[in-house]
């Protein structure tokens, strides 16, 4: 069981993380804006994921933080 | 539950200013990564370039200077003949080392400085507006080359490793990219080496990445670093273009 959390209020909503991920557990929230006005990325899916990290590994602004 | 990936502590807890999908930061990330696993933030002193990097020295909690446009191989020279026990590096865009910084870079080379050279290559000047590089390809779209480059008109552009590894001075060149996950973890280890290798006073090292401007460019985040692999990987292929320890050891 992993654990993903996203500074959310950072997220440009570039969707780097959404390509990265193999499970394809990511997604671009459209009916979301934060505070910076982009819609940021978020987890669909917390139980499947892996833990690997590539969200993290791509993301431009570094505001995932993975756990396992 | 164990952290598996965090912020590196050399990173400062700013938002960095970079447009939506800039690789700058996955490349900021790596630098600060490589400080923290060496242990040596507290005496490692960035030179910070002109360019989309230029408030580089927000970003860092080492020390940072700022460079004129180009000039950062000569401070950082300056600074690591003033203070060889601290750890020097520079980060420079293509516009900063390729066009205006050519002279620096190539001479600082030559001398085979003992620093190391971050230089973020994505084909085209991000921060004044898309202008042509000197390494935009042939053919590239840019604001000054709105037809696509012209190579009879503005000639080929620079391979920058395959140029200084003809030099006798350099330790380490190295290319690497950050499109995709494989990459970045391969642009780290040899962001890693290159700072290793000037800890152990190897000598001059210089890490080109192939990165992307997908404002610039006029592409999505994903279309940019599609971009990378179609187009920019094999005009500027990935590899070790010179390694003079591991050619002495016949690696």
């Amino acid at each position: 069981m992993a654990k993903v959390t996203f500074r959310t209020d950072l997220c440009k909503g570039c969707g780097l993380c959404v390509n990265a991920c193999p499970k394809g557990l990511l997604a671009i929230a459209a009916d979301q804006i934060n505070a910076k006005g982009y819609s940021p990325a978020v987890m669909t899916d917390m139980e499947k994921c892996i833990g690997c990290a590539f969200c993290a590994t791509m993301c431009p602004d570094c505001i995932i933080t993975v756990e396992k | 539950m164990a952290v598996v990936f965090e912020k590196p502590k050399s990173l400062a807890d700013v938002p960095l200013h970079y447009c939506p999908g800039c690789p700058h930061g996955i490349i900021h990330r790596l630098v600060a990564e490589a400080i923290d696993e060496l242990g040596i933030e507290g005496k490692a002193i960035g030179v910070a370039p002109v360019g989309c990097a230029v408030m580089a020295y927000d970003y860092f909690t080492c020390d940072m200077i700022e460079a004129a446009h180009g000039r950062a191989p000569a401070i950082a020279t300056g600074i690591k003949r003033c203070r060889p026990e601290n750890i020097v590096f520079t980060y420079q865009g293509d516009g900063d080392l390729a066009s205006i910084g050519m002279a620096e870079t190539v001479h600082a080379a030559a001398r085979n400085e003992n620093i190391t050279v971050i230089f973020v290559n994505n084909a085209i000047y991000g921060m004044t507006g898309g202008q042509m590089a000197p390494t935009s390809l042939p053919g590239q779209v840019t604001q000054t080359s709105p037809y696509g480059r012209d190579v009879n008109h503005c000639g080929w552009p620079i391979r920058v490793c395959e140029m200084l590894s003809t030099l006798e001075g350099p330790e380490f060149i190295t290319r690497v990219a950050v499109n995709n996950v494989k990459n970045v973890n391969a642009a780290k280890k040899a962001i890693k080496k290159a700072f290793q290798n000037q800890m152990e006073g190897k000598g001059f090292n210089l890490v080109e990445v192939v990165s992307a401007c997908p404002t610039n460019w006029g592409m999505t985040p994903q279309q940019a670093l599609q971009w990378v692999e179609s187009d920019m990987l094999p005009y500027y292929p990935l590899g070790v273009y010179k390694d003079r320890t591991a050619a002495k050891e016949g690696k």
